[in-house]
């Protein structure tokens, strides 16, 4: 949305634009750039919130199998690794656009969202596996925080691809260009902080015994 | 779901040549109801708000009656023990979520992007969003009364008691996901008015030059910010449980239902102040104009808030000692819990000290501001004897509890409410409330109050518990719960008078032709800057601000002596409400279509996936619409008089012009 | 988030530009390099064999070297990548209170739980 800012500010007028960082505020920063963090923030208490959940319950699995028995950690690393490189071509993205490559832009919006995707069969794929090996969403408690938390999670991913794709979609529909690059930016806030949950959620749920 | 708009918007500036891909056209009214449900102006939000709060009051109220009608005598017959855990569910959850809370959210609406000397909030369309989808949610819980009763488990629906198995109607589900949905709308508007108040501030306003109100409404909004997810991942996992078979709280399974009392209260406690904050903030505007000095302390006022903001989560389990915790944890919170009580002291010790010395004048708003300084701090000083856990584990679960949080919450959090109304009424509706008929409402309501909720300390502390639907006769509990009885229609007698005060004076002021000045309180604040009713655009110049209490700034000043005088006439300060050449965002379908399709999804989840499918492709259509739509209307007339509407729109440069030249005064 | 904001922007708007700030992309393939290290890292740490018959005092080592990669990773991907060290601090105040807020009331419940001890 654009934001109420354009109404005051010296030079936002369309024609006359050279840049999008006109738009007055009195921080300076951008309006959509506040809103991101702020909600970002808010973020971390929801993911706080299944991650203890998770943490209290990780043993409790009833007659089932508790989760870290059923643990593929090489895998699990290999998928990590994707979701962390994802980020790098995400800030390539950005740096893309804020030169006003077009073309850079959209190559790199889809490798993210490519390396998402790879992620996310990742973690279908684990999740097959370990209702093989008997552990359910419904089986115990262990198994419905886990499948909570990191389905939570593979939601926010999801989430984010389909972001990112419509990013790729604006750019070439001439929506986003180099003006309002930092549209750009914010979809990579998010896709960041989907990024750092799961460097978290790597370390305490799969890596901490 | 607004995930997707913020980082996917469009800056507006490369924009004027593609035409917005939508399924509608543009809303352009500006009257009618088309104009209201479209709406994008903050105060209409704030209205909105205000009425649906009002609506939802009502039902709340009856709720009450009928509580207090069951409990009149010694086994009342009006309601069965089912029933009655419905009917006190419900208007808990009512009165907090559906009338408090929203009521803040009307103030804040309303007043804040005013106070800041802005023209809209940051993000109007989320705006009009966060409304839309709170009513959504409220009409979901509420809906449960005709899909097969209520929830039944109390406000706070401890586990395991929430679970299918002690609970199997579907009243939890509705109260569950309601209130998920009205999260989402508390979420977005928190995120939206703090960008507002950090970043649309007029040239001048420091954090440290704004009203008391907008303080109080920052820190609300921090609150929320932090406290709704906490509830919203509660309510996820109780939504697993029941609708999917999870196992969160199953206790056979090996599940704590303590973890359900402390997400509930992690949030419940940080709620508290979410609901009592924002009157904090009314009378902190009201008590200064009608003591006719300034706030004693500013800075006190606003560090006491802050620091009830971030106390406030640390003291939960104060409402779990009887849960067994263990002695460590009751100790701690106990000790953080008295400590809470130092801020708010400084604030009830601040309004004495403003008023103290002041020409003190007993209109109706300050009337009922001193209602709510004196009704909350009995309700604080009964707060304080909850935090010796001992006291507490007496307390815990019985009227004195009900008496402790109606006292905050009615006598501190609705009579603030209340002294905003007659207070900012001018200020929106451009007509006063009767005085004489405020006043009348005022005493009666301060009786009705105090019959109905002081004598439950006496039957609290006779034992009395609450959420049992009767007592036996020789309980020695007859009396008093008669006597509350009878105030319950004494509280609803001063809301008729409230109600018909609000008709009478429009019928006279419509006859009489009457209208209010910008000013008619000699006011403190820039809101009281702009005519009444306040303008569409606000301000015709966004002010520069160079004072705390800017407006009165510009009003009086010191002559040699250091006396205080008036340097300039009201009339000659306020602004004439013209608005030509002002630019405001336009209205917009896409936040009613994404609100209209949560319930849907709600429903879904309960009868049948598909109707979910169908919510959800509401929700996402109005997503992607919403995107490809700019904010302002390119098409649109560029000012706000509808007889111009016919502009031609590539003359737009030569209108924007006009209004960059009148920018800042 | 108190006090980031009580200096106004000059109304002519021009601020930095922000992205005259940052690394180039090279200085990010580097960040990544890093932070591939780092996981690469952890895992090993995670494997070694000192952890086969932990007890008390090495059990709590190997908690601690997994979290303190953990809190370096997240806070280099939030500080380059994010932009939180070239951004107004504002930014930086209002992610990292809902995060350490999150941490410390989290890790207050789990204490009443006694989760620790176990």
């Amino acid at each position: 949305m654009t934001d109420l800012a354009d109404t005051t500010a010296v030079g936002a007028h369309p024609g006359a634009a050279t840049h999008d960082h006109t738009h007055v505020t009195a921080t300076g920063i951008s309006n959509e750039k506040v809103a991101m963090w702020a909600f970002l923030g808010s973020e971390c208490l929801l993911f706080g919130g299944l991650i203890s959940t998770f943490l209290l319950y990780k043993d409790r699995a009833a007659d089932g199998p508790v989760p870290h028995e059923l643990y593929d950690i090489a895998f699990t690393s290999i998928s990590s690794f994707v979701l962390l490189m994802s980020s790098l071509t995400m800030v390539l993205a950005v740096s893309a656009i804020s030169r006003g490559d077009d073309r850079a832009l959209r190559a790199w919006l889809l490798v993210t969202a490519l390396l998402g995707s790879i992620f996310i069969s990742g973690q279908v794929y684990e999740f097959k596996e370990f209702l093989n090996e008997g552990l359910g969403f419904t089986t115990s408690p262990a198994g419905s925080a886990f499948f909570t938390l990191t389905g939570f999670h593979g939601v926010h991913v999801t989430i984010g691809i389909v972001m990112l794709i419509s990013a790729a979609l604006l750019s070439r529909s001439g929506r986003i260009t180099q003006r309002n690059a930092e549209a750009v930016e914010i979809v990579g806030l998010y896709w960041h902080f989907v990024d750092v949950v799961w460097i978290l959620i790597f370390t305490v749920v799969y890596l901490i015994k | 779901m607004s995930l997707a708009d913020g980082p996917l918007a469009l800056g507006s500036g490369g924009e004027l040549t593609t035409r917005p891909m939508g399924v509608f056209a543009r809303p352009g009214e500006a009257k009618g109801w088309r104009s209201w449900v479209t709406t994008v102006d903050h105060k209409r939000i704030g209205i909105m708000y205000g009425a649906a709060a009002l609506v939802f009051f009502v039902i709340g109220g009856i709720e009450a009656m009928l509580i207090r009608l069951q409990l009149a005598t010694p086994d009342g017959k009006l309601l069965s023990a089912d029933l009655y855990n419905q009917v006190y569910t419900m208007h808990g959850t009512t009165m907090i979520f559906l009338v408090i809370m929203p009521l803040g959210a009307a103030f804040m609406n309303y007043l804040m992007p005013l106070q800041i000397g802005a023209r809209d909030v940051a993000f109007p369309r989320l705006n009009a969003l966060s409304f839309w989808v709170f009513l959504a949610g409220g009409l979901v819980l509420n809906s449960a009364w005709l899909l097969g009763g209520g929830a039944d488990g109390g406000w706070f629906n401890y586990a395991p008691n929430n679970g299918v198995r002690f609970s199997p109607t579907h009243g939890i589900d509705f109260w569950n996901l309601g209130l998920l949905i009205a999260g989402i709308a508390s979420l977005v508007g928190a995120v939206n008015l703090i960008t507002t108040v950090l970043n649309m501030r007029a040239p001048g306003m420091t954090l440290m030059k704004m009203p008391v109100f907008t303080w109080m409404s920052l820190v609300v909004q921090f609150l929320l910010l932090f406290a709704v997810p906490v509830l919203t991942a509660a309510q996820f996992l109780l939504m697993f449980d029941r609708l999917f078979d999870a196992q969160f709280f199953n206790t056979q399974m090996g599940a704590d239902p303590l973890l359900w009392e402390h997400l509930f209260w992690i949030f419940g406690h940080p709620e508290v102040y979410i609901l009592i904050l924002p009157t904090f903030g009314i009378v902190s505007e009201v008590i200064p104009v009608f003591a006719r000095k300034p706030i004693f302390g500013y800075p006190f006022m606003v560090f006491s808030g802050i620091a009830i903001g971030f106390m406030g989560w640390g003291v939960w389990a104060h409402h779990m000692f009887a849960s067994g915790v263990g002695p460590i944890s009751v100790a701690a919170f106990s000790i953080s819990t008295m400590f809470i009580a130092v801020p708010t002291g400084v604030k009830v010790l601040n309004w004495m000290a403003t008023m103290w010395g002041g020409k003190l004048t007993f209109d109706a708003p300050m009337l009922y501001s001193i209602g709510l300084v004196t009704m909350f701090t009995i309700g604080g000083l009964s707060g304080v004897t909850h935090a010796l856990a001992p006291a507490d584990t007496q307390q815990t679960d019985t009227y004195y509890i009900v008496a402790h949080f109606h006292y905050v919450m009615f006598g501190g959090g609705l009579n603030g409410f209340i002294a905003g109304w007659y207070f900012w009424w001018p200020k929106v509706f451009g007509y006063r409330l009767g005085e004489r008929l405020g006043k009348i409402n005022f005493w009666i309501l301060l009786v009705g109050f105090n019959l109905t909720f002081g004598p439950m300390h006496i039957l609290g502390l006779q034992g009395m518990p609450r959420r049992t639907y009767t007592y036996r006769d020789g309980y020695g509990f007859n009396f008093w719960n008669f006597v509350s009885t009878v105030g319950t229609f004494i509280i609803a007698t001063s809301m008729l008078i409230f109600f018909a005060n609000i008709f009478l004076s429009y019928r006279k002021a419509k006859k009489e032709q009457l209208s209010v000045p910008a000013d008619p309180w000699d006011a403190r604040s820039l809101e009281w800057m702009v005519p009444s009713p306040t303008p569409a655009h606000n301000f015709d110049v966004i002010p520069t601000v160079s004072h705390l209490d800017e407006f009165w700034h510009r009003k009086y000043g010191e002559d040699e002596e250091g006396r205080l005088v008036r340097i300039a006439a009201t009339e000659d300060v306020v602004q004439k409400g013209d608005g030509r050449g002002v630019h405001l965002p336009s209205p917009s379908y896409w936040p009613i279509v994404m609100a209209f399709g949560m319930p849907w999804i709600a429903y879904g989840l309960i009868y049948n996936l598909w109707f979910c499918v169908l919510g959800g492709i509401c929700v996402v259509a109005a997503i992607y619409g919403w995107i490809m739509e700019p904010a302002t209307d390119p098409d649109a007339g560029h000012d706000d008089h509808p007889a111009d509407h016919d502009e031609p729109s590539d003359a737009s440069g030569e209108a924007v012009a006009t209004e960059e030249a009148a920018l800042v005064d | 988030m108190t006090d980031a904001t009580t200096t106004d922007v000059a109304i002519t708007g021009d601020h930095d530009h922000e992205h005259s700030h940052g690394l180039d992309d090279k200085g990010y393939v580097k960040i990544a390099l890093w932070l591939a290290l780092i996981t690469g890292a952890e895992v090993a740490w995670s494997y070694l064999p000192v952890w086969e018959d932990a007890s008390g005092l090495t059990s709590f080592a190997e908690v601690a070297g997994l979290l303190v990669m953990m809190a370096i990773k997240f806070a280099v991907v939030a500080g380059f990548f994010m932009h939180l060290r070239f951004d107004n601090k504002l930014l930086t105040r209002l992610f990292y209170s809902g995060l350490v807020l999150a941490v410390v009331v989290y890790v207050i419940v789990l204490t009443t739980f006694e989760f620790w001890s176990s």
